[in-house]
């Protein structure tokens, strides 16, 4: 007959228990970990979960004074008035152009640099490169708003060079819609395409170096290799970056843009998230703006969820 | 062998142009920056000020320095960086330990990754988040900007993730040692997993120092806007309304060079985190991003 100590330590040598385990100690045992989750599953209901059960005043004429239980229910009025003026459409289809904009940008020129670096030699070279890029990344849209803001008015540096350079009139970027637009998309890629370059230049570093030997040894040239050895095995993250992207068609930057824009560019860039603010927080219409976030919370949910079920499906991809 | 090539030389020059051009074009804005804050007030008005200083002063520093309500906001962005910090951190590691154990261990752990996760995928939206912050009588408190934010599920997935990577034989070992879940957590975990909490700190200081929308809207008196805020109102908005009282304080405020200079400080720590930073999160980042 073994010894009860013993069967104890064997146990824990295969399977990675406590010791001296019945079902009811290893309960006892268990509990400290739920107690250590105990913080975070709080602050999580209350500051994660409780406004979710909020999303009631979207089918609500909701007045602050009267709370959810007494305001009166109105249905699907909110989404009605959403869908029904122009608008309020041409915010959704503001969002839509330029977050579709940032989605291609932001895939492309991460990509386009990694290779770029990816061909550098001279390893100090690479460093210094990889620490001015990944900067922006970290400074906040105040910051940056800050600086592109000074950077961009008609007498600003980029004006003055390009008046220097170009001969033309000074563009008024922050001021007319199409300009406004371009610079969102362009400074979001400026600050973001260093760090967006560091999965793929992950992925670079993994690819088998035996694979360019043997492609040398077949006479391929450099462009030769990139093309039937590089991009192929880049593919996979290549589709896990744009799906993932795409299930945030409908975030396009609320920090970026509530920075950047003015009154004079509201028609082409104002965005779900911004209008939120201003007809919410701004103007007090709790209910119709709160319809809004919720049209945005569950188109983004379908979209998540569809786009790593497809990054699954694809690239074999999974978060956990 | 194609390294010898001639096209092969023409591109290599040509890409290391491009990656140096690259480079500046992401430096030269906090250049130009730094060099009108330290540029004399007719210059910097005059736009005459392009990559260095004309007529250098330190002026805009010493009138920022002197600015009582920036000197508060910077306190209250200290301070709220620091506690803020401290919290998540313990509420995260807390958290990311239970849900690094097998599966075979702690059989809820499934039903715990679920609730947070979730989270990531849907949330209630700017409007019942602000309503339940006025229930709360949170308006106007340190809280408000330092709680709602402290479950971060994207740090909370890096730690697990170098949790499990820790050798199963350390914590067995304690185990038979006699230490519990709590003691191996403190005695064996934390210990070894100092790369990956020091990044994940300094990416929460980061998103702290950073942060300026919650107090926009949640502090109704600016004295208690954080610096973020206090930049985002006066350099973004430019409404000095609601921070400056006296007169002779709007005329500085609304100066470029004083501008350019609370944009410098307001970067600064940034600037100051950043090596130890970069040194870290690459590899933070790809824990969480590549399986192989």
């Amino acid at each position: 007959m073994k010894h009860s100590s013993t069967q104890a330590v064997e146990k824990t040598a295969s399977v990675p228990s406590l010791p001296g385990s019945g079902k009811s100690g290893k309960w006892r045992r268990t509990i400290v970990l739920d107690l250590l989750l105990l913080p975070a599953v709080i602050l999580t209901l209350v500051f994660a979960y409780i406004p979710m059960s909020g999303l009631v005043i979207a089918f609500q004429d909701f007045k602050p004074w009267l709370g959810f239980a007494k305001s009166s229910w109105i249905g699907l009025e909110h989404f009605e008035y959403l869908f029904s003026t122009k608008e309020n459409m041409q915010v959704i289809w503001n969002t839509l152009i330029i977050a579709g904009m940032k989605v291609v940008g932001g895939l492309i020129a991460p990509l386009v640099f990694a290779l770029l670096l990816n061909e550098v030699r001279k390893a100090a070279f690479k460093r210094t490169v990889q620490t001015f890029v990944y900067l922006p990344h970290f400074l906040s849209w105040v910051i940056l708003g800050g600086i592109l803001i000074d950077m961009l008015s008609t007498k600003g540096l980029i004006n003055q060079f390009l008046v220097a350079v170009f001969h033309i009139e000074p563009i008024f970027f922050l001021g007319e819609g199409n300009w406004f637009r371009f610079v969102v998309v362009v400074s979001d890629i400026w600050k973001e395409f260093g760090f967006g370059a560091i999965i793929f230049l992950a992925s670079l570093a993994g690819i088998n170096p035996s694979l360019y030997e043997a492609a040398e040894v077949d006479g391929a040239n450099r462009w030769q290799q990139t093309w039937s050895i590089t991009l192929p095995s880049l593919i996979p993250i290549m589709i896990v970056v744009g799906t993932l992207s795409l299930g945030n068609i409908l975030n396009a930057g609320f920090d970026q843009i509530f920075n950047l824009y003015n009154a004079l560019v509201f028609d082409k860039g104002d965005i779900i998230d911004t209008f939120v603010y201003r007809v919410g927080i701004v103007d007090g219409k709790f209910g119709f703006s709160a319809a809004v976030g919720l049209f945005k919370s569950v188109v983004g949910f379908v979209l998540i969820v569809a786009a790593y079920r497809a990054a699954y499906k694809f690239a074999n991809y999974r978060i956990f | 062998m194609y390294h010898k090539t001639k096209s092969y030389k023409v591109f290599s020059i040509f890409n290391y142009t491009l990656l140096a051009v690259l480079s500046l074009v992401c430096l030269i804005p906090l250049i130009h920056i730094l060099a009108v804050s330290f540029s004399g007030k007719a210059p910097a008005n005059a736009n005459l000020v392009g990559l260095l200083p004309v007529q250098f002063t330190i002026d805009a520093y010493s009138q920022t320095l002197a600015n009582e309500n920036f000197l508060r906001s910077l306190w209250v962005s200290f301070v709220r960086t620091g506690l803020g910090t401290l919290i998540s951190m313990i509420v995260v590691i807390c958290a990311a330990y239970p849900l690094s154990k097998e599966n075979s261990n702690f059989k809820r752990k499934k039903v715990y990754t679920w609730f947070f996760v979730f989270t990531m995928l849907f949330n209630g939206g700017l409007i019942p988040f602000y309503i339940l912050i006025q229930k709360l009588n949170m308006m106007n408190t340190l809280w408000v900007l330092i709680l709602p934010g402290a479950v971060s599920v994207w740090n909370m997935i890096l730690l697990l993730n170098f949790f499990k990577n820790v050798p199963k034989e350390l914590e067995e070992a304690a185990f038979i040692d006699g230490a519990g879940y709590l003691r191996t957590l403190v005695s064996v975990y934390l210990p070894v997993s100092m790369p990956a909490i020091a990044t994940i700190s300094l990416f929460a200081m980061v998103g702290h120092w950073n942060s300026w929308f919650d107090g926009l809207i949640f502090m109704t008196d600016h004295k208690n806007y954080p610096l973020a805020t206090f930049l985002q109102t006066i350099i973004v908005q430019q409404d000095f309304s609601k921070v400056s009282v006296r007169p002779e304080d709007l005329e500085s405020i609304s100066q470029r060079t004083v501008k350019a200079a609370q944009i410098f400080i307001g970067m600064a720590p940034i600037l100051f985190v950043y090596p130890f930073l970069q040194r870290f999160f690459v590899k933070g980042i790809v824990i969480g991003a590549v399986k192989e």
